[in-house]
């Protein structure tokens, strides 16, 4: 336990900016780029859904001890992606050339407990606190090993009363830090949409994870609260705690994340620093279509040649993308 | 006023009779399914009719008394196995279908002719033939006796006021305890302990002195056979009261709200599920074994309808309360009792003839299961807290 405890807050030095740009300006900007010091690497990740296909990952590395942001318009297959490498969903490729490995770990066919035992914790885009349990019951329910909660010790209070007390000390100091603390005997599904975020997130935490996945911590969430979250975010990091999200807002992207990748139609289409990544044509593209900057209003739109010139460019378009589906098949 | 006193006896009767704490064990076991845990178990007369049958066919063959009672606690235990093993991982709701028809398996299979050597067929086994064991064990002596000697026939003739005093005392004195019960500091701190015992302790000394019932010391359905139902149920809510108030405990009510997010944290929701569901069933069948030691095993005594009899006490008492179980099956029976009485004496035959009385008190039970869960779905003991954020 105190093992454990201690492991995530090691010093990766990475809490210094400039250390951080020096290290993902020397990232390849291409979408599945390898990095230094992978801590989840993801391989041919294919989830199909009939003849639909959500997800379509060919090689994703995430840097430890950084902020990674996931970005992509809606149905990109992010939340997909999440529920798949935690374990939460099968790959259609499982068994078939689907790997992927969590700090040296092959999770090819782990539970979505274990996922989490191993060190990668989760949150979810539509809150799920246990709302009919106090906020410390929420909070307690995330510790790991236990003693109390094998069925056998359970009816011995000795056994595990002070474990219990270790983690309620543990629980008050994180509800402290998300400023939850007033709340700490009120029932969860009392709380506020942001508020239940804040707990969902510092109950995820005190599993002591190695990296954190976030999935749209931002969503309903007002703006001062925001500020406060992108902070904690922020302090994990600098605490070495590797952190995975999923956001819409690109204020909050560019804001705090170190490093960004875009999804698109189930695959990855960019990756870079994010300051950069949103001028790459391929998120442009992904975000806004080829044709955002043309005024859709203007008649001179309509006239048939125009007509034309769009028709034969998306003619173009299609057999190119159909050269390259070819190309990698025939890869 | 005799009427009214014969009435009351019966519910009496009723609420201490072995049986009514054979189910009352079985519902806590049945509160550790549904009520901590969420799982819908619609087949707990499936698990008691296996305790009864694996207790009664084994000491029926000669077996000792220990290892019939071990014997119930395995079927129910393979029962369980069985059941949870494809379910578990499913919605609840699959495990409800998968119960429901599993436990009337076990009651066709009983009552069908192909195993009449061992179950008897739709006859049953009956008590003689596994009983002795367990009276042999008593140490009550024979004879009969009422348990406290002293009642209200003694007090001025048992006069009318006598009795009228002494029920408004027990109605005040019940009402107070599941005020004390509900406001959930009721064994908080020695002196609220000692209250709250010494508060029990009279409202059962005085239901004793105004409804004084006799029975034989050790006899087929004695005080023996009460006594130990009784102890067990008392010892089963001990034995639950010690389990959901450890981290496990917490657990259970965690897979009860969600299960997602138990899991994303790292817990093994299946295997949990699963210990839920065998100790619950441990209990229906401890609960099955108490239920036929008064009378015989019979499969259809335990078919669909006393699952739903325990979901009725349950959602009466307040699921997922400690006390909730023992409680809401003596309401449960006693009230019943009460009204298939009271319309007994009070309708004319010309309306409800006799027979008619007893299927009367079950539409009544009924109907009351459907305004407990409209109106108060929380029963008696339950916290609405908890159940008041569920969207």
């Amino acid at each position: 336990m105190s093992e454990q405890m201690a492991d995530p807050k090691v010093d990766t030095g990475l809490a210094d900016p400039a250390a951080r740009r020096a290290l993902t300006s020397g990232f390849d900007a291409v979408p599945g780029a390898g990095k230094p010091d992978p801590i989840l690497v993801v391989d041919n990740i294919v989830r199909q859904f009939g003849g639909m296909t959500a997800v379509d990952v060919q090689h994703l590395e995430v840097q430890r001890g950084l902020i990674t942001a996931l970005i992509g318009p809606n149905g990109a297959g992010k939340t997909t992606f999440f529920n798949l490498i935690t374990g939460f969903d099968k790959p259609t490729t499982a068994g078939k050339g689907a790997h992927w490995a969590f700090d040296g770990r092959t999770l090819d066919k782990t539970s979505a407990s274990s996922v989490a035992q191993a060190g990668m914790v989760r949150t979810f885009q539509l809150t799920k606190a246990l709302s009919a349990m106090t906020v410390i019951d929420n909070m307690m329910l995330g510790a790991q090993n236990q003693a109390g909660e094998n069925l056998l010790k359970s009816m011995f209070r000795g056994t595990w009363a002070k474990q219990e007390k270790e983690i309620e000390a543990k629980a008050d100091e994180l509800l402290a830090r998300f400023k939850l603390f007033e709340k700490k005997n009120d029932y969860a599904g009392s709380l506020s949409g942001g508020q239940r975020k804040l707990l969902e997130m510092a109950r995820a935490l005190m599993s002591d994870p190695k990296m954190i996945m976030l999935d749209e911590p931002m969503a309903g969430v007002n703006p001062a609260l925001t500020q406060s979250l992108l902070g904690h975010i922020q302090n994990l990091r600098d605490e070495g705690m590797t952190v995975l999200f999923v956001e819409h807002d690109m204020h909050v992207v560019r804001h705090i994340s170190d490093w960004v990748a875009v999804m698109a139609e189930g695959r990855l289409v960019a990756e870079g620093a994010a300051d950069t990544v949103m001028s790459d044509p391929a998120v442009i593209d992904a975000y806004l279509g080829a044709h955002h900057d043309t005024d859709l209003g203007d008649d001179a739109l309509l006239t048939d040649e125009a007509l034309e010139e769009i028709a034969e460019e998306v003619a173009a378009e299609d057999a190119e993308r159909e050269a390259e589906e070819e190309a990698e098949g025939l890869r | 006023m005799d009427t009214i006193q014969f009435i009351l006896n019966g519910m009496m009767r009723e609420a201490l009779s072995p049986q009514t704490a054979a189910v009352a064990i079985a519902v806590i076991g049945l509160n550790i399914h549904f009520g901590f845990t969420g799982l819908l178990n619609m087949g707990q007369s499936g698990f008691m009719l296996l305790g009864a049958y694996g207790f009664a066919i084994s000491i029926s063959n000669g077996l000792p008394m220990i290892l019939g009672i071990l014997f119930g606690f395995g079927a129910a235990f393979i029962f369980a196995l069985v059941l949870g093993a494809p379910t578990l991982k499913l919605r609840g709701d699959y495990l409800a279908i998968v119960t429901i028809s599993a436990a009337e398996i076990i009651r066709y299979v009983g009552r069908s002719a192909l195993l009449v050597d061992f179950t008897g067929s739709a006859q049953g086994i009956p008590g003689s033939q596994y009983t002795t064991g367990f009276r042999n064990l008593s140490f009550f002596g024979t004879g009969s006796f009422t348990l406290i000697p002293f009642n209200y026939t003694d007090v001025a003739d048992g006069a009318a006021w006598v009795r009228i005093i002494g029920w408004i005392v027990a109605i005040a004195v019940i009402v107070l305890i599941v005020m004390r019960f509900r406001s959930g500091n009721a064994f908080k701190g020695l002196l609220q302990s000692a209250g709250m015992a010494g508060l029990l302790v009279f409202g059962v000394l005085l239901l004793f002195f105004l409804f004084p019932v006799p029975y034989q010391s050790t006899g087929v359905s004695g005080w023996w056979v009460r006594f130990v139902a009784w102890g067990l149920a008392l010892l089963c809510t001990l034995v639950v009261f010690l389990l959901v108030r450890s981290p496990w405990g917490r657990l259970l009510r965690g897979i009860r709200e969600d299960e997602d997010a138990i899991r994303s944290l790292g817990k093994n929701v299946f295997s949990i599920k699963m210990q839920a569901l065998i100790i619950g069933g441990l209990f229906g069948a401890l609960g099955g074994m108490v239920y036929v030691l008064s009378s015989s095993v019979q499969p259809d005594s335990m078919g669909r309808s006393l699952t739903f009899f325990c979901y009725t006490a349950l959602l009466l008492g307040g699921a997922a309360t400690i006390f909730g179980p023992v409680l809401g099956s003596v309401l449960f029976f006693a009230g019943r009792i009460g009204i298939k009485y009271t319309a007994a004496a009070y309708v004319p035959d010309s309306i409800m003839s006799n027979q008619q009385t007893e299927q009367f008190s079950y539409i009544v039970v009924g109907v009351a299961l459907m305004l407990i869960v409209i109106f108060r779905p929380q029963g008696i003991l339950g916290n609405k807290r908890e159940l008041r954020f569920n969207v």
